[in-house]
């Protein structure tokens, strides 16, 4: 495959950034969409020029942290993969590849594609976890759970916080992550303890880091790799406001 | 916002209650009617205090939350995004804005003349307003009469996602009943809205 790429170059967080075209020839359909930048990087550094920067870790879709908005989309054109997971094959000889980090205010660009997610860090430093007190492991079957509940929660926690909701959403809302994130646990006996503390710390801190507000368009949920679904939102409204009145 | 936007939408249902008065051939006798009871009922008047309040609260609020989704993100993309969403949901403060422009229209048409801000040739020497005629001068006019028809078309789209979006902000999602909630917004929306559009219609063709 011959293939045009435009991708988004910056230098570091201060400086202006621009698109730079790349042409690149003899890509393999099976190649992957993260092996066809490494190619790409490889011709760069042989050129005596910086390769391009972007985030990458597992290439096994559970990481979270390949963070490209390909053609428009999060993480391509593929439904329910992440980047590394997409592949040449969605795109056909001789096209031309936008190549963008996320955009949202909290999610700031480090270098090329990028982007500072600490902010999702700091969310989760606010309650995305339970208190647990050391010793020795209790009987698992102590605790009851339904099938459905345990289904549920376990779909919420499917959640990569990989940030494509985020790039997704016209507002730049954190919605879809946070509400995961809260409905896993709420969704739990161990969770509910905490629970009311928990979606109004986050939610506070999602409000505080500058990300948008949710109107329901759903783009989130169309483009999250893990199919996170919007019901979560919806739970999390309920959370939060019982967790205000109550 | 999503709860005064439910409650606007159950004061759309009695407007238009009341503005299918002008179908009969009474003269306007049941519209006035209507219009009086309207705007002298003491408990009618708290709830025409509380409507006001969720308009305003509903605007503002609508206005404050655009602004802070459009601080959000600085730098936009160079490719739009591509992604499926439901067409109007991405334009709710556009078709909200139209909705205001009319509402505002509206206000001068009818409100503003009942508490004699604007005057009008059939408001009585007692201050009285004929409704019926100052609705009937207005819809002859082929212009206003389709101004009013689009506003219209405008706002069916703003309550088509507005009604789910209002119950999903509320909490309310379930497998059971997300499509029951979905249509029976959009069946809500068009029969609202073809409501109001047959009244301008019944004037400038049927009548």
């Amino acid at each position: 495959m011959k293939l045009i790429l435009k991708i988004w170059r910056q230098k570091n967080a201060k400086s202006q950034g621009k698109f730079v075209i790349y042409s690149l020839d003899n890509i393999s359909p099976n190649c992957s969409f993260l092996e066809m930048l490494d190619i790409l990087n490889e011709e760069l550094i042989q050129k005596d020029e910086d390769p391009v920067v972007f985030d990458h870790d597992c290439r096994e879709g559970i990481c979270g942290m390949c963070s490209l908005y390909i053609n428009g989309h999060p993480h391509g054109p593929d439904d329910a993969v992440t980047a590394c997971q997409l592949h040449m094959r969605k795109f056909k000889d001789g096209d031309t590849i936008v190549i963008e980090p996320w955009r949202a205010k909290p999610f700031p660009v480090i270098k090329d594609l990028m982007v500072d997610r600490s902010a999702f860090d700091k969310i989760i430093q606010e309650g995305g976890y339970i208190s647990v007190n050391t010793g020795g492991a209790a009987e698992a079957n102590n605790i009851l759970i339904s099938k459905e509940a345990s289904e549920l929660a376990m779909d919420a926690a499917a959640c990569i916080g990989c940030g494509a909701c985020v790039a997704a959403c016209k507002n730049a809302s954190a919605m879809l992550f946070v509400s995961a994130k809260v409905s896993q646990f709420a969704l739990l006996p161990q969770g509910k303890i905490e629970a009311k503390q928990r979606v109004k710390k986050m939610v506070k801190m999602m409000d505080k880091l500058g990300f948008g507000n949710c109107t329901n368009t759903y783009a989130c949920e169309a483009e999250c790799p893990k199919l996170i679904s919007r019901s979560n939102i919806a739970r999390m409204n309920r959370e939060f406001m019982c967790a205000k009145i109550i | 916002m999503s709860f005064l936007g439910l409650f606007l939408m159950v004061f759309l249902v009695v407007h238009l209650g009341i503005n299918l008065c002008l179908l009969r051939s009474d003269g306007g006798e049941w519209f006035n009617a209507a219009a009086h009871f309207m705007g002298t009922n003491y408990v009618v008047k708290v709830f025409e205090v509380i409507l006001l309040a969720c308009f305003i609260l509903h605007i503002l609020l609508g206005i404050i939350l655009q602004v802070q989704n459009w601080m959000s993100r600085p730098v936009r993309y160079e490719i739009t995004n591509k992604t499926y969403t439901p067409f109007l949901s991405k334009y709710m403060i556009y078709t909200g804005s139209v909705v205001l422009i009319f509402l505002i229209l509206h206000f001068m048409n009818f409100y503003f003349i009942k508490l004699g801000w604007v005057s009008n040739i059939h408001v009585s020497p007692e201050g009285e307003p004929n409704f019926y005629l100052i609705a009937q001068d207005l819809f002859i006019q082929p212009v206003y009469s389709i101004i009013y028809i689009l506003l219209f078309i405008v706002l069916g789209f703003h309550l088509n996602h507005a009604f789910q979006s209002a119950w999903q902000t509320l909490g309310v999602n379930h497998p059971q009943y997300n499509t029951f909630i979905t249509r029976f917004g959009t069946v809500y929306s068009i029969v609202v809205c073809l409501g109001f559009i047959f009244i301008p219609l019944y004037f400038l063709l049927i009548r």
